[in-house]
C-alpha cells in the first residue's frame, strides 16, 4: 500500500463556518463557530491518512464538507485535479462515485426497514449506469462476500445482525461505487476491541486489493496509528501537524501532540511510572471565540507574546522534518522518554 | 502496540436455522396478532365493517325493513317480535341500529382517509424541506388548529344548510379542521428520521430528494402516523354522532346513530330502548377503534408502552 503518484484529493484551505444567529422572524447573525479554520492537505493514490484530535476540535465537520454533505463557506476540494462543485447536479453525481464514507455508528447508519441486500445495491439504483439491473444482486452476493458476510443473508434485515457485521455492511455499501477514496469517520469506536481489530484488518485488505485511499477519522491514536501512511493533528479547526505516521509518533514537535501522545495508555505496567505525562490545564476554548494567534496558546506551556499576536503557520520548522504550526517547534519524543 | 492487531478470519455466520427474514412491520404484525386487545377490537371492528357493507346479513334474523314503520306500534320495549324495541316512528331500533353502522363507518374511513393523506403528504414536505416551506404550512395549520373541531364543525354545516347536508359535506367539515394534527405528527416524526445517520448516508451516495422521503424517511416516520389515523377513525365517529344529534350532520332518512339519539331523547323515560342501543353501539365502536390505535402503537413502537 505503499502511496504513489499524483495527489488524488487536493483540500485547499477549508473553511466551514456554522452561523450564529438571534431573533426569530429578523435573524441577525452574531458571530459563527468556526468549527473547520482553513484545512490544507494532500492525498494520494492508495494511502491513508489519519486525523486524530479531541472531540469538538472539527474532525467530523471534515468528514461532511470532504463528502459534500455540507457546503464549505470557502476553500477547495479537488479530486483527480477536478474542482468538486457542490452547485451542479452532474459534477456532485460524479464526485460521489469516486469518494464515499463509513460511518461511525453501525446501529443508525443503517435503515431498519431496508433489507441488507437494498442497502448495499441502493448505490447501483442511484448510479444506473454503474450496474445493468440483472447483475445487481450479483454484485451485492459478491460485496457480502468481499466483507466476509454470508451472500446468503441478503433478504435479512439490519437489526438481525451483530454490530461488527453491519460495520461491514456499511463498509459494503461505501464499496458498491468502487470509489478510490474512502472517508472513514470513526469506524471503530461504536465496537468492542476484539471487533475493532477485525475491521481493521478488512479496511486494510481492502486497500490492499482495490487500491483505495481512506481519510481514516479517529480519537484512538493507537488505532490510527497502526492504519495510517500519513498522520494529521487537529485543534479547533485547524491541522497543528501533519507527517508521517513515524514523524508525529516518534518526533511530535508541537506541544499539543506531545500531550495528545503522553496521555496514550502504556499496556506494559514497568515503565508506566516513570514516564512523562503532559497534563494540559484547562478546556479548548471556544470554536465560536478562538483565542488569537496561535489557538492552543492559551493551554499551552511554552506560549509567549508572539503566540497571541501572530499565527503560526503549519510549515517545516528548524530541527523538524515535517509540518508543524508552532513558533517554537521543537522534537520531543513523549512515548519513549523515561 | 499495532502487533498485537492480528487478523482473525471472520466467522461466516450460520444461522441455527433458516427463518424467514423479519422486517419491522412484520415483527409488528407478530407482536399484534399476541395481543388480546387487538384481537378483540379487530373483531369488533370486523362485525362493524361486515355490518355496513352488508346490513342485510345482520337485519334479516327479524323481519323488519329499517324504513318500513308502523305508528301504531311506536316506542315499544324490549320483544320477541322487535328486540331492541321500537322508536317514536314505530320502526324497529334494531334494523336501524344495523342500518346506521354503514354511515358512522363511512364517515370514520373517509375523514381518516383524507385528514392523513393531506396532513401526511404536507407535513412530509415540511418536515422534509424546513425553512419557508414549513414556517408557511405550519401557520396555516396553526390556523385550523386554533378553531375548536366541533365548533367548527358546526359552524361549516351550519353555513351549508340542512337541505345540502350529508355524509359528504360531515366528511369535509370534519377534515377540514383534523388535518392539521396529523401534519404535526407527521412533520415531527419526518424531521427525526431526517436527522439519522442512514439519511445521510444515502444522501451521501447521491439520493434525490424523492428517494430519501420515500425510500429512507417515510418508511421510518409513518408508525406515529399510523396509530393516529386508527384512533381518529373512532374520534370522526364520535363526531359525526354529535354533528348528527345537534342537527347539523347526517339528516333523516339517512340513518345514523347520532340522529337516532337525537330522536329518542325526549321521550327517553317512556321508551329508553330507542336511546340506549344506538349509544351503546356508538360507543363500542368508538373503544373499538381506540383499543386498535392502541394495540397498533405498543406493536409499532414498543418504546411508547
Amino acid at each position: 500500500m505503499a502511496p504513489q503518484g499524483d495527489p488524488i484529493l487536493e483540500v485547499r484551505d477549508l473553511v466551514k463556518h456554522f452561523p450564529l444567529t438571534q431573533g426569530i422572524v429578523m435573524k441577525r447573525q452574531i458571530g459563527a463557530i468556526k468549527a473547520v479554520d482553513g484545512v490544507s492537505f494532500d492525498l494520494r493514490r492508495g494511502e491513508t491518512l489519519g486525523v486524530v484530535g479531541e472531540s469538538g476540535c472539527g474532525k467530523s465537520t471534515l468528514a461532511k464538507l470532504l463528502m459534500a454533505l455540507e457546503k464549505p463557506t470557502s476553500g477547495s476540494v479537488k479530486v483527480n485535479g477536478e474542482l468538486v462543485d457542490v452547485h451542479k447536479g452532474s459534477n456532485l453525481k460524479r464526485f460521489r462515485r469516486n469518494i464515499q464514507m463509513v460511518m461511525q455508528d453501525p446501529y443508525t447508519s443503517l435503515n431498519p426497514r431496508m433489507t441488507v441486500g437494498d442497502i448495499i445495491g441502493e448505490p447501483y439504483e442511484i448510479h444506473t449506469d454503474v450496474a445493468p439491473k440483472g447483475d445487481r444482486r450479483k454484485k451485492v452476493q459478491d460485496l457480502l462476500e468481499v466483507v466476509g458476510l454470508n451472500p446468503d443473508h441478503i433478504n435479512r434485515y439490519p437489526h438481525q445482525f451483530s454490530g461488527g457485521q453491519r460495520q461491514r455492511i456499511g463498509i459494503a455499501r461505501g464499496l458498491a461505487l468502487q470509489p478510490e477514496i474512502i472517508i472513514c469517520d470513526e469506524p471503530v469506536s461504536a465496537l468492542d476491541v476484539s471487533i475493532q481489530a477485525q475491521v481493521i484488518n478488512l479496511l486494510e485488505r481492502l486497500q490492499t486489493e482495490f487500491g483505495l485511499a481512506y481519510i481514516f477519522i479517529a480519537h484512538d491514536l493507537s488505532v490510527v496509528r497502526h492504519i495510517s501512511d500519513r498522520v494529521a493533528v487537529m485543534y479547533l479547526g485547524k491541522i497543528v501537524e501533519i507527517g508521517k505516521d513515524t514523524e508525529i509518533y516518534d518526533k511530535p514537535s508541537h506541544p499539543y501532540t506531545q500531550a495528545l501522545l503522553s496521555a496514550v495508555p502504556v499496556p506494559d505496567p514497568e515503565g508506566r511510572e516513570s514516564r512523562e505525562r503532559i497534563i494540559l490545564q484547562g478546556d479548548p476554548p471556544s470554536p465560536a471565540n478562538p483565542p488569537s494567534g496561535c489557538r492552543f496558546r492559551t493551554r499551552c506551556w511554552k506560549a509567549q507574546e508572539i503566540c497571541a499576536v501572530e499565527e503560526p503557520l503549519l510549515q517545516i520548522r528548524p530541527g523538524t522534518d515535517h509540518e508543524s504550526a508552532c513558533h517554537f517547534a521543537e522534537v520531543h519524543d513523549v512515548v519513549h522518554a523515561s | 502496540m499495532s502487533d498485537t492487531l492480528t487478523e482473525q478470519k471472520p466467522k461466516s455466520v450460520k444461522p441455527p436455522k433458516q427463518k424467514k427474514p423479519a422486517s419491522l412491520w412484520s415483527d409488528a404484525w407478530y407482536d399484534l396478532r399476541r395481543s388480546k386487545v387487538f384481537i378483540i377490537a379487530a373483531v369488533m371492528i370486523a362485525v362493524l365493517v361486515v355490518m355496513s357493507i352488508i346490513p342485510g346479513l345482520f337485519s334479516s334474523v327479524n323481519a323488519f325493513d329499517p324504513t318500513t314503520c308502523d305508528l301504531t306500534k311506536a316506542r315499544q320495549g324490549v320483544s320477541a317480535a322487535h328486540i331492541f324495541g321500537t322508536d317514536n316512528q314505530g320502526c324497529d331500533t334494531y334494523s336501524r341500529v344495523i342500518y346506521g353502522a354503514r354511515i358512522s363507518i363511512m364517515v370514520g374511513v373517509f375523514s381518516t382517509l383524507v385528514t392523513t393523506l393531506i396532513g401526511g403528504l404536507l407535513g412530509l414536505l415540511a418536515g422534509f424541506y424546513g425553512r419557508w416551506t414549513d414556517t408557511i404550512l405550519s401557520r396555516v395549520a396553526e390556523i385550523f388548529f386554533a378553531i375548536p373541531s366541533t365548533l367548527g364543525a358546526l359552524l361549516i354545516l351550519a353555513l351549508v344548510g340542512r337541505e345540502n347536508a350529508g355524509i359528504w359535506t360531515v366528511v369535509v367539515a370534519l377534515s377540514v379542521l383534523a388535518w392539521p394534527m396529523v401534519l404535526r405528527i407527521m412533520r415531527a416524526a419526518v424531521m427525526s428520521a431526517k436527522s439519522q445517520d442512514y439519511v445521510l448516508a444515502a444522501r451521501a451516495l447521491g439520493a434525490g430528494p424523492g428517494r430519501l422521503m420515500g425510500r429512507h424517511i417515510l418508511p421510518n416516520a409513518l408508525a406515529p402516523v399510523i396509530v393516529v389515523a386508527t384512533m381518529n377513525m373512532g374520534v370522526f365517529i364520535a363526531a359525526e354522532a354529535a354533528l348528527s344529534f345537534l342537527g347539523v350532520g347526517i339528516q333523516s332518512p339517512d340513518i345514523s346513530w347520532g340522529l337516532m339519539i337525537a330522536d329518542a331523547r325526549n321521550r327517553f323515560l317512556q321508551a329508553p330502548e330507542a336511546l340506549l342501543f344506538p349509544a351503546l353501539f356508538l360507543s363500542l365502536t368508538v373503544l373499538a377503534f381506540v383499543m386498535l390505535g392502541d394495540a397498533v402503537r405498543d406493536a409499532l413502537d414498543p418504546k411508547l408502552r
